[in-house]
């Protein structure tokens, strides 16, 4: 049911992600796992509700299915509501139009039908691609305050790192001056942080504009932005400080996963004011055994530790057998890890079992890379999983092979 | 064959008054992150039953947080779903002598609207605090199977005369002659009554008109015993172990249980039987980088900084700097700031254990400290 609201939020999470590589072959890459418990989705989804935006549209195109599945009817982040909530919006079949989603901007052209029933006077464009905690609802202020068209969060980043961003150079008012998608020779450094308010009208205005185009990429940061600062619309720029990631890449995601270890962790997900939600499974609580070793660590419900684990973030249901050693890494739901093994600096995607006596990764000090380690894989006993290393089902099935023929 | 289900959540309080100040029996948190009634609620809807009564008298608050619309339970349905059952006052200060310690059979009576409503062929009762993983679907195949009814849950095993408990006679085949309360004299083992039946429940709602025209008061003394020669009244054994807590030490044994991995398994692991309880969305635990946590269970959203070793932490709980707990119990948000040490100490929720305090119990008689305290 539809009601008037004030804002829309629209998260765009149809993307792949095809540089997390085999975490991201069967599902999309805001449904890959975080923290211990969390998915990357929980982050715009819970800093939605916490900022007071309880209609959200969730883009799916990518193997949508755990995506879909994970949102349901929104209840985890109380977005279970009467009028509005949480939706998830496919690419669908139209009378004039069969297509799929050909860029951010098309994605929320093609169910501007979905805005149009809540008439809100702002609309609010995500993606599912990031580790933060925003207060939305301060940028929005923000964009009524400046009388923006449109408002774009910024962030900070290293002049070394600008070239990957969309960067822009401001005013002293804030005002976007100019805005250029991924520059070699970057102006500035306030880094686009693909967070996007409208006020509606213009946005719609802009999206017909760019549909008709046929050059267009239909992208919010190659074509509607720039095409609204050419016209000369008043473009502001949202400064963010907090924590922010990109959580990309392998050793992003890792990263991320590590800030939230240590004395004074540089993201905490502890404060109350501010949850992150999550769909959860009920398992049984965590144990931890007579002799196992547990140090600098996030672990969840349903682990069961006999071995020792140190500076590392176990999802639901990891099993680490005795004389087993997980250093410096990240397991996701299930994986378990037979007696004697030993992991080192990986990131291990869920219910792969590792048998005994496995060596996968290096220890960090020495390792030059991060080791990826597919799902639902059964590593046989002994098996040598060296530093750096992409395992999925095709090496699996080349060790295995390998062992036929010893 | 179709059945509803009735769950008495508070009978036995008076066992262990130091958790049930301000709670019920059903409601009592129990190994880290459940309280006692997720077991009971859990079998029934492992059992594809999905219309249940929760009956209820007093201190009900936390219970009616606890289950709210049933959700966690899937419960909450358009059709049956979770009802709680509280009393009808008027109704009660009428009945029986004991006024609002209410018996079984009396609670049961005050649900007879909600029995005769039902269109469920026989009603599961059973008391809503069993700590056990049973397949209630073979106890209700067997009692369809042999026509009785009802059928009355037994365990086999040692009594000696610590506990109360009441023993169940039967003959050999199978049929119940009668429950009495076990006395000292002959220990041995025998079949313990479970409290937990099946009843027809055309024959429960004509017995229920019986027992309030005779002013009854006890189910197994009144209605089991009674009915024995007039009716199908059959005995069926459960093979799962099923423990009931029947004081503080009671309560403390059995936590301690859940640190042997065959109990856990027995309970907490079954295919396709689940424990579920409310999810709480806690923040998955943090071990700091000088903590040293042996042979524990630990619920999410604790932050443990200390030593912790043969303990039992709920959610939330925090664990201070070059503190130790052992052998401890420490409920939902329980606080243990620096330099404390703890062992066989129970705390209740939101307890505050301030810097450098020393308390120690003995398992025999754990240290138990109130709910919202300070120390």
């Amino acid at each position: 049911m539809a009601k008037k609201k004030e804002i829309v939020a629209m998260l765009l999470a149809g993307g792949q992600g095809s540089r997390l590589y085999l975490l991201t072959e069967r599902i999309a890459k805001p449904a890959v796992t975080f923290g211990g418990k969390y998915h990357i989705i929980d982050f715009p989804l819970s800093n939605c509700v916490n900022s007071g935006i309880d209609t959200v549209g969730v883009l799916t195109q990518y193997q949508p299915l755990a995506l879909n599945e994970y949102v349901g009817n929104g209840l985890p982040w109380d977005l279970d509501r009467t009028y509005g909530g949480a939706r998830t919006l496919p690419p669908y079949q139209a009378m004039d139009r069969s297509e799929w989603y050909k860029g951010t901007a098309n994605a929320v052209y093609q169910n501007m039908n979905f805005i149009d029933k809540f008439d809100p006077d702002y609309v609010m464009v995500l993606s599912g691609d990031h580790i933060y905690r925003m207060d939305y609802a301060e940028m929005v202020e923000f964009h009524k305050q400046k009388g923006a068209v449109c408002t774009i969060a910024v962030f900070d980043v290293p002049l070394d790192e600008a070239s990957r961003f969309g960067i822009m150079e401001t005013d002293g008012d804030d005002r976007v001056r100019s805005f250029e998608e991924k520059p070699k020779v970057p102006r500035s450094t306030k880094a686009s942080m693909g967070i996007y308010v409208f006020s509606t009208d213009a946005l719609r205005r802009y999206l017909l504009a760019d549909d008709a185009d046929e050059s267009s990429e239909k992208d919010f940061g190659k074509n509607v932005i720039p095409a609204m600062l050419r016209a000369g619309e008043p473009l502001y720029a949202f400064p963010f400080r907090g924590y922010w990631k990109d959580v990309g890449t392998i050793r992003s995601l890792w990263e991320a996963n590590m800030d939230l270890l240590g004395e004074n962790p540089a993201l905490s997900l502890q404060d109350s004011t501010w949850r992150i939600y999550s769909r959860s499974d009920v398992r049984a609580p965590q144990y931890i055994g007579g002799n196992a070793v547990v140090r600098n660590s996030v672990i969840t419900e349903g682990c069961e530790i006999y071995g020792q684990v140190v500076n590392s973030v176990l999802s639901g249901g990891v099993v680490v057998q005795k004389n087993a050693v997980v250093r410096d890494s990240v397991l996701f739901d299930d994986v378990v890890v037979g007696e004697g093994t030993c992991v080192d600096y990986a990131v291990v995607d869920g219910r792969t079992v590792f048998g005994d006596g496995c060596r996968v990764g290096a220890p960090r000090e020495t390792a030059s890379e991060l080791t990826l380690v597919g799902g639902g894989l059964s590593v046989p006993d002994g098996t040598s999983i060296p530093e750096g290393c992409r395992f999925g089902a095709k090496e699996l099935e080349t060790v295995l092979k390998g062992g036929k023929n010893a | 064959m179709s059945a509803v289900a009735i769950l008495f959540a508070g009978l036995n309080e008076r066992q262990v008054p130091e958790l049930t100040s301000e709670r019920t029996m059903a409601s009592v948190p129990f190994a880290c992150r459940y309280r006692l009634i997720d077991f009971m609620l859990s079998n029934v809807v492992n059992a594809g039953i999905t219309h249940v009564g929760v009956l209820t008298h007093y201190n009900y608050q936390s219970l009616m947080d606890h289950l709210g619309t049933g959700k966690d339970w899937d419960l909450a349905r358009r059709n049956g779903g979770l009802h709680i059952l509280p009393p009808f006052i008027t109704a009660f200060a009428n009945f029986g002598v004991s006024g609002l310690s209410a018996t079984r059979l009396e609670a049961l009576c005050s649900a007879r609207s909600f029995l005769s409503d039902c269109t469920e062929d026989t009603v599961l009762i059973s008391d809503g605090d069993l700590i056990c993983n049973l397949d209630l679907n073979d106890f209700l195949r067997a009692h369809r199977e042999t026509g009785a009814d009802i059928t009355v849950a037994v365990q086999r095993r040692e009594v000696a005369g610590k506990y109360e408990v009441s023993v169940v006679r039967s003959d050999s085949n199978g049929r119940f002659l009668e429950a009495t309360k076990f006395n000292d004299s002959v220990p041995g083992e025998k079949d313990v009554q479970v409290q937990l039946l099946a009843v027809d429940r055309t024959f429960l709602l004509q017995q229920l008109t019986e027992c309030v025209a005779h002013g009854y008061e006890s189910l197994t003394q009144d209605l089991l015993n009674r009915c024995a020669a007039t009716a199908q009244v059959r005995v069926y054994r459960i093979s799962e172990s099923c423990e009931t807590v029947s004081s503080l030490a009671d309560y403390y044994r059995l936590s301690m249980d859940m640190l042997d991995p065959a109990t856990r398994e027995r309970l907490f692991a079954v295919k396709n039987r689940p424990v579920l309880t409310r999810i709480w969305n806690s923040v998955p635990t943090v071990y700091a980088g000088d903590s040293l946590v042996k042979n524990s269970l630990v619920a999410d959203g604790c932050v443990i900084e200390g030593i912790v070793e043969n303990s039992i932490l709920f959610r939330g709980v925090h664990v201070g700097k070059n503190t130790s707990v052992e052998n401890c119990i420490l409920l939902p948000d329980t606080y243990v700031g620096n330099n404390a040490y703890l062992n066989c100490v129970i705390t209740d929720k939101r307890v505050t254990v301030r810097d450098g305090r020393v308390l120690s119990g003995h398992e025999s008689r754990p240290f138990f400290i109130e709910k919202y305290v300070a120390v």
